[in-house]
């Protein structure tokens, strides 16, 4: 059940950004920007999570996700700590993607050459 | 009374985008992607027998590598042609304009080129992420402090 | 030479010697690939970046001219060169391979009939008897200088015109040949106030239209005057900007072309809108246009080239988009 709804939530995600891409005329990067702060307020009631748990990784790897899981995890160290943890904690949880992507990006720049 | 006319002429003939079209694209291109995803998870979870933390950390390792070399190959430009923000949206979004910008940087060599610009696109969502996430968890945790 | 009107000039004595083009693969492959001289069949020309490409590009169109016209590049006393690169990199870059005195020149994608507006001064007051008129594009340099990496996976609107590869070189001179190159109409910048910049066909529009306007009242004439008129590269949004403002001043014309819908074959290559930048009216001038006229297939023709004044940053300050357009009028004088 939770691969029809990967489908259906991820692409009502992604619908939504492209209304609002040609509906608004932005650039991407205005929507990306807008759809990772949207992620993180949805942090509030743990509202992302309970999408998380329905469609499974139709939350997951949208760009919101990457909001969330910063937000998510400034909380949960900033609770368990003092409030000063809350920038330890931002990073914590996303930083393997962070890091994985530049690393792949960097091996991927070494091999391809720009093809244009 | 020429800017009139200039106006008036670029306003009739403004772009039209097809947004509908474009969004169903997007739809069907990010659902597949999400989709696909979940499968992967599932794998992970019900036939390894991994941890659903460990199974989300692999898939997305998953997605950004395919996303890495589809993007080397030259052939996520033009699957982003036609799936817009199906393709800027998910996670490969974020891996391909890592490797876009590195790509293209790597004529100035690998610290001034590759090294100092691959963020050049990617940037804004680390620093937008970093910052939501320091105001609105602030706000929760004082929340969640207060009613504790 | 002598002013005409308000900022046109006549001419009586400047011929176009002649011309080469050199461009990549796609330009090769489109309907008029076969008035190009030479093409590469990869984008980098066989250079390690793009930057050294479009050097390369300009560099072959010049030592291509002077072999087609015989000449040293000692007969040469002036090179005008302009691209649409930082700095205008390929045209120095290529000038200094040269001891030849060079202006470069900037005026976005309307350098190819601007260079030769300069370029046609110089003659007629018999300053020098050979100019080199040369401009070049090419379409990695401008999708970094002006967009995005050409990897990244954004969506274009149908409005985004395409970049060009390609250089061309046209060889002015005192030497009587068949094309005379007769008017020029120098344009002003216009701004329409429009904003969007995957849009530049739209934004250059008014600016060719105030230059055609211009030009007929100059010289007192009407679009019959010409066999063709053709601009620069407003590409398919653009011309129909061009020809709608010509309507609403009562200018209405059935002989007009666009190099940006001329270069590339729209139904099978993947181009948008059309074709645009500097080598674009150039590679249609020097090669399409320039045999037609030295076969005496067209006589007449007024060249608008157009050029969108744009910068990334200005843009992302909310900037409008200037345009600039100028206008020259190629005669075949065969007898």
């Amino acid at each position: 059940m939770t691969i029809v709804f990967a489908f259906l939530i991820g692409g009502l995600i992604c619908f939504i950004a492209q209304l609002l891409l040609d509906g608004l005329k932005l650039q991407n990067v205005h929507i990306t920007v807008l759809f990772v702060f949207l992620g993180s307020l949805l942090e509030c009631f743990n509202l992302y999570d309970r999408l998380i748990e329905i469609s499974g990784a139709g939350a997951l790897l949208p760009i919101c996700s990457f909001g969330h899981s910063m937000t998510e995890s400034a909380v949960n160290y900033a609770l368990n700590g003092n409030y000063f943890d809350i920038f330890k904690g931002v990073f914590a949880s996303t930083s393997s993607g962070i890091s994985f992507a530049i690393f792949i990006s960097f091996i991927c720049s070494l091999i391809f050459k720009p093809k244009g | 009374m020429e800017s009139e006319v200039f106006q008036k002429v670029l306003e009739k003939n403004k772009n039209r985008r097809p947004i509908l079209k474009n969004s169903l694209k997007a739809f069907l291109f990010g659902g597949i992607v999400c989709l696909l995803g979940e499968v992967i998870r599932m794998i992970l979870m019900k036939v390894f027998k991994v941890d659903s933390r460990v199974a989300n950390t692999i898939m997305l390792f998953v997605f950004i590598f395919l996303s890495s070399i589809f993007t080397g190959l030259g052939i996520y430009d033009k699957l982003g042609q036609v799936a817009g923000a199906g393709a800027f949206i998910p996670i490969t979004g974020f891996a391909n304009s890592l490797t876009s910008s590195a790509i293209e940087s790597k004529t100035e060599g690998i610290i001034q080129g590759t090294l100092t610009n691959m963020f050049k696109l990617a940037g804004a969502i680390i620093a937008i992420g970093a910052i939501s996430s320091i105001f609105i968890g602030s706000i929760i945790y004082m929340v969640r402090c207060f009613y504790a | 030479m002598r002013r005409v009107g308000e900022n046109s000039i006549e001419y009586n004595n400047v011929y176009l010697l002649e011309s080469s083009t050199i461009s990549g693969p796609r330009e090769k492959n489109a309907q008029l690939g076969k008035f190009i001289d030479k093409s590469y069949n990869e984008l980098s020309c066989s250079e390690k970046t793009w930057e050294k490409a479009e050097i390369k590009l300009q560099n072959e169109a010049f030592l291509l001219a002077l072999e087609k016209a015989n000449l040293k590049s000692e007969d040469i006393g002036l090179i005008l060169s302009g691209d649409l690169n930082n700095q205008i990199i390929a045209s120095s870059y290529m000038a200094r391979k040269f001891n030849i005195p060079h202006i470069g020149l900037y005026g976005a994608c309307s350098t190819a009939v601007l260079s030769i507006i300069v370029g046609a001064n110089y003659i007629e007051s018999n300053i020098f008897n050979n100019v080199a008129c040369l401009t070049s594009s090419h379409y990695a340099t401008s999708e970094r200088q002006f967009r995005f990496p050409t990897e990244y996976g954004g969506q274009k609107p149908s409005s985004t015109t395409t970049t060009v590869t390609g250089s061309g070189c046209s060889l002015l001179s005192t030497k009587k040949s068949n094309i005379k190159v007769t008017r020029a109409t120098i344009g002003k910048v216009v701004d329409p106030n429009y904003k969007d910049v995957q849009d530049l066909g739209r934004a250059m529009a008014p600016a060719a239209a105030m230059t055609l306007r211009q030009h007929f009242e100059d010289f007192n004439v009407d679009a019959s005057e010409y066999d063709l008129i053709l601009t620069g590269d407003l590409s398919e949004c653009g011309s129909i900007v061009f020809k709608d403002i010509l309507k609403e001043w009562g200018i209405e014309f059935y002989n007009y072309n666009d190099c940006g819908l001329m270069i590339y074959d729209r139904k099978v290559q993947e181009v948008f809108s059309g074709g645009s930048g500097c080598g674009c009216c150039s590679l249609i001038l020097n090669g399409y246009i320039k045999e037609m006229l030295s076969t005496k297939k067209l006589n007449k023709v007024l060249i608008i080239a157009t050029g969108a004044l744009m910068n990334p940053l200005l843009a992302q300050q909310k900037e409008s988009i200037p345009g600039i357009a100028h206008a020259i009028v190629l005669e075949s004088v065969m007898e």
